[in-house]
């Protein structure tokens, strides 16, 4: 069973509550002054942003096909069994690769530092497997963002949307957008007005380079018959043509 | 032997200014990170280093493996002449990429990783391999310039008894890597702006790659020629400048079939920096082709070599369009490189044309020529060898 989280944007006060508890799950230094930051960066992984009146979360999205683990050269970045894409910071040799390639530009990378790494939010992967909520949901006072099992999760924002249709825009991001995520927004308004990406593709990412990269052992056996054939033609031809001017040579004497 | 300063000359006196301005951005890139040294930022990870250095490095050298297909695998010897110029600058180019690469990496000194941790789903991977392996038989295709130089016969011959294989393999892994770097940007359907988004993009990358090694494989023959005041190979080039307007023609006429398949001709209605830089890289390859296609034109050396250069920056202009200005919109921001980021990528390709230059002079590079059977050289006028 896979873990996820729920975030109601509707419920949302913007206290940012998630924002603190996050930093210091992650250690991470927190302040007005980065309270005040509305982007995700190395130093914050959660960001609230307001939109008009209503609020909305930024982080990761933790993707059930994600674009960031397939691009990784040396697997750094893994999708876990439990739900969170998680980081080895021990492997990661900077390539920024999985940054180029996030739908949702999450990853942050540490610019400044002579020794960076990425940064992003891993929904609090040991907290998950200790069977606890991510530590922005424990943060979070009136339950906008919530954290639970994937299948539960989303019956339970089909139910908030049945029970209270005028209240919501119907449908949830995160099921399809990308091949599925394991974060879901419900929100009242169409996402594109909580600063969410619509334009993003309906399937699984990995797909569109696996189709080429699949393609390598055929294009390596194929190949080297192929010009291992034309080689030995063009070359058994050259030897050919020499042996017969040799022999008219001879004739002529 | 008295020890000579060099004479300051215009050329030494740019390169030093170059080379200078370089290592200060690389100061700056050790001492204060990339954040220091680049413009880069979370939006926009990929900058000039890999626009440039990593994509179109890759690229111009890809005339190594297209005249090793040429000469050796297809059989035609009249192109031999050229082939160790390409092969010496196709082994240059890797090893500049690799220092690119260097300065581009969070972690420099992880460079290894991929070849130990694996992801074979990573495009990514993929090209660590081909290139560390291409760089590997390029180098072997280097080293009987170097055996001859020192006259080593025995290392000479056990190179030529590998040699088929080596440059079978050196073919194909061109072909994969050259084709991956496209395939890098699939993986960003809704960044990468649609005039260049295209599933074929491997096969966009790989047709010009080859397009490429035959300019640059002319651009260099001409410089070299009058470098080191060798005579111009003209009729042999003047054939491969044949061969790159039809190589060019077939690029430009995939393009236009994949666009007009995508329907994506009208957002060449809109006032926008990518239609104007996606004219100039059509306009770039798409007048050479026409005017090689003439034979007035190839058999002016002035006139070949424009045709070349125009190949070769129409080139560049693809790869920074796919690799930098096609991504802007589409990562919502704009990115204009830091001066030491240009720095670098100077020093880096003037430091690749004052290598070429010394090994061109110690080594036996342009001399292959000599070692030729007569009849090469009977072919003075522009008879083809290739059947186009």
């Amino acid at each position: 069973m896979s873990k996820a989280m729920l975030y109601d944007s509707t419920l949302c006060i913007g206290c940012k509550a998630c924002e603190s508890g996050c930093a210091e799950r992650w250690g991470l230094p927190y302040n007005d002054k980065i309270a005040a930051e509305e982007t995700i960066s190395a130093h914050k992984l959660t960001a609230v942003e307001t939109h008009g009146e209503r609020y909305s979360r930024r982080l990761c999205m933790n993707c059930q096909q994600p674009a960031c683990a397939s691009v990784c050269p040396v697997g750094a970045l893994q999708k876990t069994a439990l739900g969170p894409v998680v980081y080895d910071a021990d492997k990661c040799m900077g390539c920024r690769y999985c940054m180029q390639a996030c739908p949702f530009q999450v990853p942050s990378y540490e610019w400044d530092k002579r020794l960076p790494k990425m940064r992003k939010c891993d929904m609090c992967s040991e907290r998950q497997i200790q069977g606890k909520p991510t530590a922005c949901a424990e943060a979070c006072p009136v339950g906008a963002t919530v954290c639970g099992e994937r299948d539960e999760l989303l019956a339970e924002a089909r139910k908030r949307i049945a029970e209270k249709p005028g209240g919501y825009f119907n449908k949830i991001y995160g099921v399809r957008e990308v091949g599925g995520t394991s974060v879901f927004y419900l929100s009242a308004v169409p996402f594109e007005q909580i600063g969410l990406r619509t334009n993003v593709p309906m399937e699984g990412l990995p797909e569109t380079t696996w189709r080429v990269l699949e393609l390598v052992p055929d294009i390596v056996s194929t190949g080297t018959v192929l010009l291992g054939g034309i080689w030995w033609i063009t070359n058994r031809r050259a030897e050919v043509a020499k042996a017969e001017v040799v022999k008219k040579e001879g004739r002529r004497r | 032997m008295k020890l000579q300063f060099p004479k300051i000359t215009i050329w030494r006196a740019i390169f030093a200014g170059i080379m200078l301005s370089g290592l200060y951005a690389t100061y700056l890139r050790v001492m204060y990170g990339l954040g220091g040294s680049t413009n880069l930022s979370d939006k926009f990870p990929w900058g000039l280093w890999i626009g440039f250095d990593v994509m179109c490095g890759v690229g111009l050298a890809a005339g190594g493996f297209t005249l090793v297909a040429m000469v050796h695998i297809f059989n035609i010897k009249a192109y031999k002449p050229v082939l160790r110029p390409a092969i010496l600058t196709a082994f240059l180019g890797y090893v500049l990429v690799t220092v690119g690469l260097l300065f581009d990496l969070g972690r420099p000194d992880r460079l290894w990783h991929p070849l130990v941790m694996w992801n074979p789903h990573s495009v990514m991977f993929e090209v660590a391999w081909c290139v560390t392996l291409y760089s590997t038989v390029l180098f072997l295709e280097f080293l009987p310039m170097v055996f001859e130089k020192f006259g080593l016969h025995k290392p000479l011959e056990w190179i030529h008894k590998i040699s088929v294989p080596l440059m079978i393999l050196g073919v194909l892994l061109s072909t994969l890597h050259q084709s991956s770097l496209g395939t890098l940007f699939l993986i960003v359907p809704q960044k990468l702006y649609a005039l260049w988004y295209t599933p074929i993009l491997p096969l966009l990358f790989w047709v010009s790659a080859i397009a490429v090694g035959l300019a640059m494989t002319i651009f260099e023959s001409w410089h070299s020629s009058r470098a080191f005041g060798r005579a111009l190979e003209l009729p042999l080039l003047a054939s491969m400048g044949r061969v790159l307007a039809v190589v060019l023609s077939v690029y430009l006429w995939i393009r236009f079939l994949d666009m007009s398949h995508r329907h994506v001709f009208g957002l060449l209605g809109l006032n926008r920096t990518e239609t104007w830089l996606f004219g100039l890289e059509i306009a770039l390859m798409a007048i050479p082709a026409v005017l090689l296609f003439q034979a007035k034109v190839r058999m002016r050396p002035g006139a070949l070599y424009a045709c070349a250069v125009m190949v070769v920056f129409g080139f560049i202009t693809n790869r920074m369009n796919v690799g930098i200005t096609g991504l802007e919109a589409g990562s919502g921001t704009h990115y204009i490189p830091k001066w030491s980021e240009v720095a670098v990528t100077l020093s880096i390709v003037a430091a690749g044309f004052a290598i070429f230059h010394f090994v061109a002079q110690n080594f036996p590079v342009f001399e292959a020529a000599v070692h030729e059977p007569a009849h090469a050289k009977l072919q003075q006028t522009e008879e083809d060898p290739v059947a186009v």
